[in-house]
């Protein structure tokens, strides 16, 4: 069975490994497969620089018709699965045709990229950064191996930051306030904030302070809208008095969630929005949502 | 829901809270025994999901509670070293808070929360300030007041309070006041809150429960009271207005009830007296269905106790005008809370009457102002009918008797007798019995005139009968109690100054002749005697009162004395009237004052010829009449001729011949007065001998005749004793001849009738006989006298 296998066995393994790799940060990656693996992580603007090694197996020789490495950045729609659409392409021609016969390495670099959107794995949309080799053969096809990157790109301190306050309420019935220090947080950040109960005049069970992301596909009539709940918090149990004054303290750190992308490519955005829910004893629900902001800010080193 | 369900269901759901626990609380030790940090929260917080349920009632929450805290003490000791889960404690101060439900995250958070106290790693105040924030999540009254509860416990050992750990730097005993302060504040509006929840016809039960529920609100007070370095300053300015603060407003009025109660009795009393204002200005504010009355009184009797247990602190009470101020609140009490129940008013002026006889006892003025106050209230309503609140008054007039145990000093407080006058007839009565009972336990004699005139008023209810008393349901043997009582108390009446006696016994007739028939016999006695009494003093000491000479003085007294008697005929009793009359008559005679002497005899002798129609009691009457008379030695012959005469006349005019005859022979002696002065009119002496001898001889005939009664020699026995006593006395009529035919005679019917009589007889005469025997043994001039006699 071995040289079965092997007949149909591409013949050379292709690797790439990254000149800064064993400093660089991993971060794991969910893979199509469900299975997550670690996976190298880049901002905009760095040097991708590495080397492709080409190692024919065993007294095997690999004729090609060139060897080049292309750094794509790509944009699927899950509607049109396996239509990438490719918003940064670059290619490095690593050789000329002609023939492996012994385990060869090329160096690469593509310096300071820029990579302006982040990795992301939506509902219905996913955008990745790529590396792909090939070694272009005539009549047996061509040798593909791709290495995935993540990107993450950091965000500034917002200028402007105001908090959300806002007074709703059912007339007669439920009069409440609610503040949240901020408008923008960033991934790792806390929402503090305040419940007021202005008026109460139903009996609740609870209250919970919800994440919701709003992934938006396409454009115009094609327009998908996808809405998850990444986090249900309950704020409250039981049912204030007037008067009342209910904190809040959300940690995002354990959520799984991105910045806020704001039409990339003209191809999709995801929003989050904090969605106040009061819940009644015959479990109606009440909510609020306002809108806030995601953006990544940059870790300290030593994290 | 929970109000509909059974008792069964509820413990089907308890055992299920109590099953996920112990599953829950299995893996997460597991767990902890890994030291694997995120499987201990995640099943820690499974486990207190349990106290999410709704369905219990709080006592089988408590249960719950419980096992949950038990488990939790092992999470903490885990939670504490670091070691074991590689974590900072301010990590796992924000780890712990990811937890999705709030409640399992509070509990965790409480818990991690004292871990990182006892770190030091971050001040105090600042984690307790954000644990007690963040219970706010907690709405759900029953949950939230055990989540806070929790939260008191962990807490507790690490209040930055003076000489704890926790203290210094930025961390002072004010933040732990605080802490505990905004603690309570939120568990007294939860616990209040429980009554809003569920439909009305359950409120019983609630209330039940919420009672059950009540100490956990009260442990935030007793841990104020308990915390090391809460001064009276800090007490006076922080502490207390806020606890009042929340009292009054959460118009509620089990909790203002506990909590007040609570209030009075962890803070230390020199507090409460210090802020005694404060205190008291919130008790007039609490809910008119509030039992202020207890809470008031609870607190009288803490600083009456407190005032009681040493002299040193008084001076604080005057410093700060205690009666004063809870003089004025009650008042405003009284006022306030119109439903209040007149017994309600009344306990609260026991109360601080007792609190004004330990803590001023020397303020008499403060007394009868309470009493005062208790007249206004009185009067503002109907006659009293309760027999609670009479009770109340009853205990009220008796505090200062039993203070003082002086009726004197009862008798100073002009509300006093006010205040009985609110009393019904019954009460009014037992009222006056106890100060009776009072004067007599403590002897104290009441010496003037006016506080005699003010004591028979207040004890006017024994005294007379009151309007709308129903005779007939007095109980004979009560009356006869109440009436020997006031008997008594008269003779308690006295002064050494005649003059002043005199005035007191013009009261006291006063108020005792209105008292009607019924009760004369009881009182009239003793006012004669004790009038009687000051005329022996008069007669003894001889001197004048202001002025006027000693015999008119007596003269008045003895005109009284007539008149206080004759009173008696209107009841009518005229056995015990003539003993009174006899009586003065013998005080008159010892004053010299024949006259009047003279006329009381008279009024005697009419007395016995209207009024004495029962036989015996004419028997024994004659015998009174004969043995004063014979005492007296102030009358003229002539007089004393009259009286005698009567006196003698009466006696042969007795129904039986036995008393006839006796009633003789003892009018012999008012012939013959065994001293130097004394009149001896020796034939008069046999008359009456030989008259009563006459008589005995027509009894003798007469049952000789019927064969019936005690035989008549007895009464020749008893003359013969008669003779020999005058034939002694060397009554020159009594001759030795007389006796030795009187003894034959004796000897002669003896033998004539040898029946009965002989045996009843026979042994008085034959110790006369030795008798007589013996003397003419003795020789000498006795001997010598009965020589003659021969046997």
């Amino acid at each position: 069975m071995n040289y079965l296998l092997g007949a149909f066995k591409p013949a050379c393994n292709v690797s790439i490994t990254f000149s800064d790799g064993k400093n660089r940060k991993q971060v794991p990656m969910k893979k199509e497969n469900g299975q997550t693996a670690l996976v190298p992580l880049f901002h905009s603007q760095d040097t991708i620089s590495g080397k492709v090694c080409i190692d024919p197996y065993q007294g095997k020789k690999v004729e090609h018709n060139g060897v080049k490495v292309e750094l794509l950045g790509q944009i699927e729609m899950y509607f049109d699965r396996g239509n990438f659409y490719d918003f940064t392409s670059l290619v490095r021609e690593l050789d000329v045709p002609g023939e492996i016969y012994e385990r060869k390495t090329y160096p690469f670099e593509f310096p300071t990229v820029e990579m302006p959107y982040e990795t992301y794995n939506g509902v219905n949309v996913r955008l990745r950064y790529v590396l792909k080799v090939t070694v272009t053969r005539g009549y047996s096809g061509s040798i593909l191996e791709y290495q995935e990157l993540v990107v993450r790109n950091y965000a500034p301190l917002p200028d402007i930051n105001n908090s959300i306050k806002m007074e709703v309420g059912i007339e007669d019935c439920l009069h409440i306030e609610f503040e949240y220090n901020k408008s923008k947080y960033h991934l790792k950040d806390v929402i503090l904030g305040k419940i007021y109960f202005l008026l109460v005049r139903i009996k609740m069970k609870n209250m919970d302070l919800e994440i919701r992301r709003r992934e938006s596909t396409g454009a115009g009539a094609n327009t998908h809208v996808e809405t998850e709940t990444l986090a249900k918090f309950e704020l409250m149990d039981g049912t204030p008095v007037r008067g009342e004054s209910i904190p809040v303290r959300l940690f995002l750190a354990p959520y799984d969630l991105t910045p806020t992308h704001r039409n990339i490519n003209n191809k999709y955005s995801v929003k989050y929005y904090l969605n106040l829910v009061l819940v009644d004893e015959e479990d109606r629900r009440y909510f609020k949502q306002q809108e806030i902001t995601l953006y990544r800010l940059k870790e300290d080193t030593s994290s | 829901m929970r109000a509909l369900a059974g008792v069964e269901d509820e413990e089907k759901w308890l055992a299920e809270g109590i099953a996920g626990i112990q599953h829950n609380a299995f893996f997460m030790h597991r767990a902890l025994d890994a030291n694997n940090l995120r499987e201990v929260l995640k099943y820690s917080a499974l486990m207190l999901s349990e106290l999410r349920t709704s369905k219990l009632s709080p006592q089988k929450y408590y249960d719950l509670y419980m096992r949950a805290f038990d488990q939790l003490r092992q999470l903490e000791i885990f939670f504490k070293d670091e070691s074991r889960h590689g974590l900072p404690v301010v990590d796992l101060y924000e780890l712990v808070q990811h937890a999705g439900n709030i409640l399992p995250r509070m509990y965790l958070l409480c818990t991690v929360g004292s871990v990182y106290i006892k770190s030091k790693q971050a001040p105090s105040k600042d984690v307790l300030k954000d644990l007690v924030e963040m219970c706010r999540g907690v709405q759900h009254p029953i949950r939230g007041l055990f989540l806070r509860s929790y939260l008191a416990q962990v807490s507790r050992d690490k209040l930055p309070e003076i000489g704890s750990d926790y203290e210094g730097d930025a961390n002072t005993v004010m933040d732990a006041v605080e802490f505990v302060l905004q603690n309570f504040t939120e568990m007294n509006k939860l616990w209040v809150r429980i009554q809003h929840q569920g439909p009305g016809t359950v409120r019983e039960k609630q209330e039940k429960e919420r009672n059950e529920l009540r100490d956990l609100v009260g442990k935030n007070l007793h841990v104020l009271g308990q915390i090391e370095g809460v001064d009276l300053e800090m007490y006076k300015e922080t502490v207390l207005p806020r606890v009042l603060e929340q009292v009054v407003n959460c118009k509620d009025k089990l909790a203002q009830y506990y909590l007040m109660e609570c209030i009075i009795q962890v803070f230390p009393d020199e507090y409460h007296l210090q802020t005694l204002e404060a205190l008291l200005a919130a008790c007039t504010q609490l809910m008119p269905t509030v039992d202020t009355k207890i809470v008031l009184t609870q607190l009288m009797d803490r600083l009456s106790n407190y005032a009681a247990s040493s002299p040193d602190v008084l001076h604080e009470f005057l410093q700060v005008e205690a009666f004063a101020k809870l003089s004025n609140a009650i008042g405003k009490v009284i006022d306030t809370q119109l439903e209040m129940p007149i017994v309600g008013a009344m306990t609260l002026f026991v109360s601080l009457l007792t609190f004004t006889l330990r803590v001023h006892p020397d303020r008499l003025d403060y007394v009868d102002q309470v009493l005062g106050a208790c007249v206004v209230k009185l009067s503002s309503v109907p006659k009293l009918e309760d027999s609670r609140a009479m009770k109340q008054v009853v205990a009220l007039l008796s505090a200062p008797l039993e203070k003082y145990s002086d009726i004197v000093t009862a008798l100073t407080l002009s509300n006093y007798p006010r205040v009985m006058d609110h009393l019904d007839d019954g009460t009014n009565k037992v009222m006056a019995m106890l100060i009776i009972q009072s004067i007599m336990k403590n002897d104290s004699c009441i010496s003037t005139a006016d506080k005699v005139e003010v004591l028979f008023e207040l004890i006017k209810g024994l005294i007379k009968d009151l309007d709308g008393t129903n005779v007939e349901e007095l109980d004979e043997e009560d009356f006869q109690e109440e009436q020997n009582s006031v008997a008594r108390l008269i003779h308690m009446l006295d002064n050494e100054e005649p003059e002043e006696m005199l005035k007191i016994i013009y009261v006291v007739r006063k108020h005792l002749m209105t008292g009607g028939p019924q009760r004369l016999p009881f009182t009239v006695p003793p006012l004669v005697f004790s009038a009687v009494r000051l005329v022996r003093q008069l007669e003894a000491q001889g001197g004048n009162i202001a002025g006027e000479d000693v015999p008119a003085t007596l003269r008045k007294i003895f005109q009284i004395l007539n008149q206080t008697i004759e009173a008696l005929s209107s009841v009518p009793c005229p056995e015990l009237a003539l003993r009174l009359y006899l009586q003065c008559a013998e005080a008159a005679s010892d004053c010299d004052l024949e006259p009047v002497a003279y006329e009381f005899f008279t009024q005697a002798f009419i007395l016995y010829e209207e009024e004495i129609a029962d036989s015996k009691a004419q028997v024994t009457a004659i015998h009174l009449i004969v043995g004063t008379l014979q005492r007296i030695n102030v009358f003229g012959v002539e007089n004393r001729d009259t009286l005698t005469h009567k006196a003698t006349g009466y006696s042969a005019r007795l129904l039986k011949k036995p008393d006839q005859c006796r009633a003789v022979y003892a009018c012999s002696h008012l012939f013959w007065v065994d001293d130097p002065e004394g009149i001896k009119d020796g034939e008069r002496v046999l008359l009456c001998l030989r008259r009563a001898l006459r008589i005995a001889n027509a009894a003798q005939q007469m049952v000789n005749a019927t064969r019936g009664s005690s035989g008549p020699v007895t009464l020749f026995v008893e003359i013969l004793n008669k003779y020999i006593y005058f034939f002694e006395k060397g009554n020159p009529h009594i001759t030795p001849s007389d006796i030795q035919s009187l003894i034959e005679l004796i000897n002669t019917e003896m033998l004539s009738d040898n029946g009965n009589t002989t045996i009843h007889s026979d042994p008085f005469f034959s110790s006369t006989l030795r008798y007589i025997r013996f003397q003419k043994q003795k020789g000498g001039v006795m001997g010598e006298k009965y020589d003659s006699i021969k046997l």
